[in-house]
């Protein structure tokens, strides 16, 4: 095993580890060693042209196939120089302040979170997309909704140059998308940071990690790792875990800290998810235009927010309940297909976590409550008056059964969406807003870490992503992620005299 | 490309009943169109545990001979509407593991069929990184 030493090594690259790389920025101008570790390749634009699925092995984890322990829900996280902001639509929100303060973390106050996620909306070019490059499939959504009685925003998104390949979940080939990957880490490179990818981390030591960087398997997208193949322990007087909400709590659980963190990997939340589709009579413009441009927020009063989405044949024929002829003249229509992505606002519950098996691998236990299954019916019934509103034919929901719902019954949504038709397993289910697990509180007693991402107990491993929420956030979560690592950062900067110093002198 | 044999050959007549009641077009392809279907789904498969294979295989040999108990033929002597009712009981199935096993059969057999050339063309499915400048 090759031995290295840096002052401190972040672990991910996504929307908290690239802010932690950037933010620590001055330090390494001051000449200190900040190292990132990433898991997955750096890509370039060109290796996100070419067929869904090949795509999707390359960037997602088990190729965007990876399920709960129950195999209910799909759980959507990339791998890449980036992380997942690489596979994210863009879409930028701030958090709102009923969550914040219900979360009730000393120290964390809404206008402080609000404040540091306004200066990296600033940085990531985050505005509004112009009318005139809004598809078909977002302005009927729009005018659906308001038809229908709800209330559409605009999505606030991070793009510069979007040229509406509307392929954002499968990485931008036009590089229109400021991820991490396009803003963060090459600003943390700039000032001395050193980023690895092809780099996982395999556990966490006293002040150490050993990690595994792999060759580029033959045939395989993305660029080589700039270190040589083989296992590394790297000493370093501060680890900062930005794994995300399944990675961080399953490395520090398969390191040993479980015992002495009796919270570690519980809270799981997820925004579960179903992709709704509706039939129109003519073509639309759906798959050209940038795909999440609007959506209805209904979390406070209903438990569910609905986003315009639109996905890929094979997502979509995945996520469409049923089989046969039914199913596959929706996928024959494609082109006249207008989606809605409905996601139910979980809580952390009992139960619902990120464990380990035996081999150290990340294993998320998740059973739906009657809350969220609540939530998805009311989502579904509210998208089909939306759809039927904005003039489809008929609508494919899956908490119906059968799942196809014809115009003339457009008066009967209620009575032909059920919740007694929410079977696990019959539909589908996907996540892609994956929080929890390390979740910030007082004490290790209700929490893994404080409100500076410091684990209790533990100053020189810090934890900065979406693992600190301790519930969900009711919102697209990346903004949220990114000020809190910024806050994580800035705990980092305090603590390194201290820190860094003692390490120094042994 | 993957050069082990397609895991599910051992069950091979039984996954393509399956998978043409799944998706009835693909009654129509060709030997080719199979081996592009069947490596598809193989390569996805390629990273996962030899044990999530093996389910999936016995999953399929289940769906072959559970209909013995009910209509007195195994799935693939049945024809296709009993084909499609017995598939429908399985989607609703009272006990989770038989509705999950079925759940991810069919989503295999998507995926090797949208996720051929011929499977995504075919839906008119057609982003260009272009996007609006593409012509269309």
């Amino acid at each position: 095993m090759t031995e290295r030493e840096v002052d401190v090594v972040v672990i991910g690259s996504g929307a908290g580890g690239g802010t932690v790389a950037q933010e620590l920025g001055a330090l390494a101008r001051a000449g200190k060693r900040i190292l990132v570790l990433e898991k997955g390749p750096r890509f370039s634009e060109e290796d996100f042209r070419g067929r869904e699925l090949e795509r999707a092995a390359a960037l997602y984890a088990d190729g965007g196939g990876f399920l709960t322990a129950q195999r209910t829900i799909t759980l959507a996280f990339a791998h890449a120089y980036g992380g997942s902001t690489v596979v994210y639509t863009g879409t930028s929100l701030h958090p709102p302040e009923r969550i914040i303060r219900a979360w009730d973390v000393p120290g964390i106050e809404h206008a402080d979170v609000v404040s540091r996620s306004r200066r990296f909306a600033e940085e990531n070019g985050v505005h509004l997309l112009e009318d005139d490059l809004l598809n078909d499939n977002n302005r009927l959504f729009r005018d659906g909704a308001r038809a229908a009685g709800y209330l559409p925003e605009q999505f606030p998104l991070n793009l510069r140059g979007c040229k509406g390949a509307s392929l954002c979940n499968l990485g931008c080939p036009n590089g229109a998308k400021q991820g991490t990957h396009k803003v963060q880490l090459p600003a943390a490179e700039r000032s001395g940071v050193e980023v690895v990818t092809r780099a996982e981390v395999l556990r966490i030591e006293d002040r150490a990690v050993v990690a595994r960087v792999s060759d580029r398997p033959p045939g395989g997208r993305g660029e080589p790792s700039n270190w040589q193949a083989g296992e590394y322990r790297i000493r370093a007087g501060i680890v900062v875990s930005c794994g995300g909400a399944i990675g961080s709590p399953a490395l520090l659980l398969r390191s040993g800290f479980g015992e002495r963190l009796p919270r570690l990997g519980e809270g799981f939340t997820c925004h579960p998810a179903h992709i709704l589709v509706a039939e129109h009579a003519r073509p639309i413009t759906n798959f050209v235009g940038h795909p999440k441009s609007f959506y209805v927020d209904r979390a406070a009063e209903e438990r569910f927010v609905l986003e315009t989405c639109m996905y890929f044949p094979v997502t979509t024929a995945k996520n469409l309940t049923g089989f046969g002829a039914d199913h596959s003249r929706l996928m024959l229509a494609f082109p006249r297909l207008q989606m809605i992505l409905v996601l139910a606002c979980d809580r952390a519950v009992p139960g619902n976590r990120v464990a380990v098996d035996r081999a150290g691998n990340p294993v998320v236990h998740y059973e739906f409550t009657d809350e969220v299954i609540g939530g998805l019916v009311a989502a579904t019934r509210a998208s089909a008056r939306i759809f039927f509103a904005a003039g489809a034919e008929r609508v494919h929901a899956p908490s119906a059964d059968p799942p196809l719902i014809e115009r003339a019954e457009a008066d009967r949504i209620a009575e032909r969406i059920e919740a007694r038709h929410f079977l696990p397993g019959r539909i589908s289910v996907s996540a892609a807003h994956l929080m929890g697990g390390c979740g910030m509180g007082r004490s290790a007693a209700d929490s893994v870490t404080d409100g500076w991402g410091r684990v209790h107990d533990v100053p020189w491993l810090r934890v900065a992503d979406a693992s600190l929420f301790p519930d969900a956030l009711e919102i697209n979560p990346y903004l949220t992620i990114m000020a809190l690592a910024d806050r994580v950062a800035e705990g980092i900067r305090k603590d390194a005299g201290e820190l860094l110093g003692r390490r120094a002198g042994g | 490309m993957s050069t082990d044999p397609f895991f599910l050959a051992p069950v091979r007549s039984a996954f393509r009943a399956v998978a043409t009641t799944v998706v009835p077009e693909a009654a129509g392809l060709d030997e080719g169109g199979w081996a592009e279907m069947e490596e598809t789904i193989q390569s996805q498969l390629a990273g996962r545990p030899e044990g999530l294979r093996r389910q999936i295989r016995l999953f399929v040999r289940l769906l072959q001979w559970l209909p013995l108990f009910l209509h007195a033929r195994r799935f693939t002597g049945l024809d296709a509407a009993r084909r499609t009712a017995f598939l429908e009981r399985m989607q609703r199935a009272p006990v989770t593991i038989l509705r999950v096993g079925f759940w991810g059969l069919r989503s295999l057999v998507f995926l090797g069929y949208y996720g051929s050339r011929h499977g995504a063309s075919a839906t008119g499915y057609a982003a260009h990184p272009d996007g609006w400048g593409a012509g269309r």
